[in-house]
């Protein structure tokens, strides 16, 4: 067998960055292995992953230290040997058309053009995509156009496949399609695989080996999935690192809910130019103190319900209504200072909502709109910051903080007001074990202080750890809803309901 | 409101059409319309235009749902004229007619054209680098998906409780604020579609193949050759007339 990576003594340091992303790093990974590459955020697994593309280039992007093969070469660039699935596939797809998305890396392979079009059907079919070559790109679902860039590797048939967390966009039934795809074309072990993933249950097995890698250099833990987890799990998860089969505690409300805060009564959205609805008659109170989580497939409509709820949106038919408070107009017409005062919303992606130049004036911001004294400011913006562990940051322009770092800001910026309904689209998206804990203990705290929460997500463990109620939206229908306190978290998000209950 | 690429003429007698010729073809409308202000050359051409585009598939609900806006901007610039100069009705006229005239074959082939195809038909007849053919292409499929994160930018200014105010200064600042957000979002995107193109042996230096042939065929260079046609008729018509005015306005 023949090393297809190997590291010594490894490490990269980003154009304009005082610290090392990874540095001292030395692994072997032979030919035919699946490794599943693990570590707490800042650990470097993606200045990993990068390198091993052939992604980072010297000296314009960094300096490196010590050696990297790939391939048997020093890596210099993408090798034409090496396949790499990223995570998001709306901003890896470059065709319109699926047949010329797959031809597209034929094409630059410099494939004869009469071999190009066979290939791109067989690697179609293996990926189970029937479509004709040219339907295109945008009206696959997000499982199907990540099944898309599984093909658009396979049709270069490489020797390593690189897979960066490729199913963490998707929501779980397509997650499930991609794994089963990607089980079945990797089952007969001809090519190596590394994954990079955040949530590992589904993933694990698929891999044979575990590398964990120690923040600020090197490898922590190297050996068999069984192994690594169960003599290292409780600590890893410590640090951060999802670790499979290991639920998290499940938060039980202080109280029983409290009256209801919004409710939607017929409420319906069509938008321009769109054949169907994408929410339709669509009954539903929220009530305080109580965590609603509202799940689905992709394109449900879920995502568009909590925007009316959060008067981010105007219904075309029906109507939203605030019940705890605020202003004497429509709820879809409140004026945005009053908006905040009421209501706090959590978009997915945090450098959205980011309109400051640094974490302490961005905390300020929902603060000065409300005419909030200035002292009261100041201890409140301070209290978050201490809660956060976003005090020593506080200077720090919002667009430079990590991942993490961002989301728990801007899930501040929310609470800052005292809102008595908090609105959070996929709020734990991408984050390690250490800022999902915080995130998920802050939010039961904001129910106990008696705040409606509403959250759309795919998270399962999510739902399991704080939602008190489960509203499942099926292509723009209120299909069920639930008292998940009755129910497994697994059957909420995976499986058709099981009856209407509540 | 999402924007779409989509090119509704496609399927159409034009849509088969090489698209570099029908580049060209809109070229020689607008050289030949440009050289001349006068009411003869730019009412032939405009005729010649409308007669012909039913015959290669555009029908009239095409014209008035996506060309509407061209009478609309030539009637604009006309009261323009009328009140801020001292030009004849005639030369008005002619200025007017002559927009629509240029601007239409334009709106025709853009609609009829899939983008993928004019970056293969640019990149094979005008030899246009592939980085640079595909590269607009990839940047273009981007378009939809930077005004669905521009939306989601305006509603979570609205969250946060910023709005204008009454002062425009204010609504300048806002809009500045929600642009800066934009541009890191598309930088962002870019920077991810490059790698992904980059990780595919796009750009790589090496040679590559066409797994789509765009060929010219007699079709294509007989749209070209109408076009100069026409344009070189209407303006000899202008000369024989005498209206001919050559005038680059």
């Amino acid at each position: 067998m023949s090393a297809v990576v190997q590291a010594r003594g490894w490490g990269w340091r980003h154009a304009g960055r005082r610290g090392w992303a990874l540095r001292g790093l030395d692994l072997t990974i032979d030919e035919g292995e699946r490794v599943l590459l693990l570590g707490p955020s800042g650990a470097g697994k993606s200045t990993l992953f990068q390198g091993l593309a052939g992604l980072l280039r010297a000296p314009e992007a960094g300096d490196p230290e010590g050696s990297l093969h790939v391939h048997g070469h020093l890596v210099s660039g993408p090798d034409p040997r090496t396949g790499i699935v990223f995570q998001d596939p709306a901003s890896s797809l470059v065709m319109s058309r699926i047949g010329d998305e797959v031809a597209f890396g034929l094409e630059n392979r410099a494939v004869p053009p009469g071999r190009i079009w066979a290939d791109v059907r067989a690697a179609l079919s293996a990926v189970e995509l029937h479509q004709p070559l040219s339907h295109r790109v945008e009206h696959l679902s997000g499982g199907e156009q990540q099944r898309l860039a599984v093909a658009d590797v396979l049709a270069v048939a490489p020797r390593l496949w690189l897979l960066d967390e490729p199913t963490s966009n998707l929501d779980p039934p397509g997650a499930a399609l991609v794994r089963h795809t990607l089980r079945q074309l990797l089952a007969d072990r001809s090519t190596t695989v590394i994954v990079v993933e955040h949530r590992v249950d589904d993933l694990v097995e698929l891999v044979d080996r575990v590398v964990v890698l120690e923040p600020g250099g090197g490898v922590r833990h190297d050996g068999p999935p069984a192994e690594v987890f169960c003599r290292h799990g409780a600590s890893m998860r410590a640090s951060g690192v999802w670790v499979p089969g290991c639920t998290a505690l499940r938060r039980v409300p202080s109280s029983a809910p409290g009256p209801p805060v919004v409710a939607a009564a017929a409420l319906g959205v069509r938008y321009p130019a769109a054949a169907a609805d994408a929410l339709c008659d669509v009954d539903l109170e929220v009530d305080a103190a109580q965590v609603t989580a509202v799940v689905g497939a992709n394109g449900s409509g879920k995502t568009t319900l909590a925007l009316c709820l959060a008067s981010l949106l105007a219904p075309t038919s029906g109507a939203v209504r605030f019940l705890a408070g605020g202003p004497d107009v429509p709820y879809a017409r409140w004026a945005p200072r009053d908006l905040v005062r009421h209501v706090g919303t959590v978009f997915q992606e945090p450098e959205h909502q980011f309109v400051a130049a640094s974490v302490r004036a961005e905390l300020a911001v929902g603060a000065a709109r409300t005419k909030m004294a200035p002292e009261e400011t100041q201890r409140r913006v301070d209290e978050l910051l201490e809660r956060l562990r976003l005090s020593h940051l506080a200077a720090a322009n919002p667009f430079t903080l990590s991942g993490g770092e961002k989301r728990r800001l801007s899930v501040a910026t929310a609470l800052v007001t005292r809102p008595q309904l908090l609105v959070l689209d996929e709020p734990t998206f991408g984050q390690d074990a250490r800022t999902w804990d915080e995130l998920v203990d802050l939010l039961a705290e904001a129910r106990d202080d008696g705040r409606a929460i509403v959250t759309v997500t795919h998270d399962e463990e999510l739902v399991h750890a704080l939602a008190d109620r489960v509203v499942r939206v099926d292509a723009g229908r209120l299909v069920s809803d639930q008292d998940a306190g009755r129910l497994v978290s697994d059957q909420v998000v995976r499986e058709e309901p099981v009856g209407d209950a509540r | 409101m999402t924007l779409t690429l989509d090119a509704p003429l496609v399927a159409t007698p034009l849509g088969r059409i090489n698209p570099v010729a029908k580049l060209a073809a809109t070229a020689v409308v607008a050289v030949g319309l440009l050289v001349t202000v006068d009411l003869v050359t730019a009412s032939v051409v405009l005729a010649a235009e409308l007669t012909c585009l039913p015959f290669a598939g555009v029908g009239w609900r095409f014209l008035v749902r996506r060309a509407w806006p061209l009478p609309v901007a030539a009637a604009g610039v006309a009261i323009a004229n009328v009140v801020a100069s001292d030009a004849s009705s005639a030369t008005i006229g002619a200025i007017s007619l002559r927009l629509v005239a240029i601007a239409l074959p334009g709106v025709v082939a853009f609609a009829a054209t899939d983008p993928v195809d004019l970056a293969d038909s640019l990149h094979q007849q005008l030899r246009v680098p592939a980085r640079f053919a595909y590269g607009s292409l990839a940047a273009l499929r981007l378009l939809p998906l930077l005004s669905v994160e521009w939306q989601t930018i305006r509603r979570a200014r609205r969250a946060r409780g910023i709005d204008a105010g009454r002062s425009p200064l204010g609504a300048l600042a806002l809009f500045a604020s929600a642009v800066f957000g934009l541009l890191v979002a598309a930088i962002r995107r870019a920077t991810r579609l490059a790698a992904a193109m980059e990780s595919r042996g796009f750009d790589a230096g090496g040679p590559r193949t066409v797994a789509r042939r765009q060929v010219v065929r007699g079709a294509d260079w007989a749209l070209v050759a109408a076009s100069m046609l026409v344009v070189g008729g209407a303006n000899a018509l202008a000369v024989v007339l005498g209206t001919w005015h050559p005038l680059l306005w």
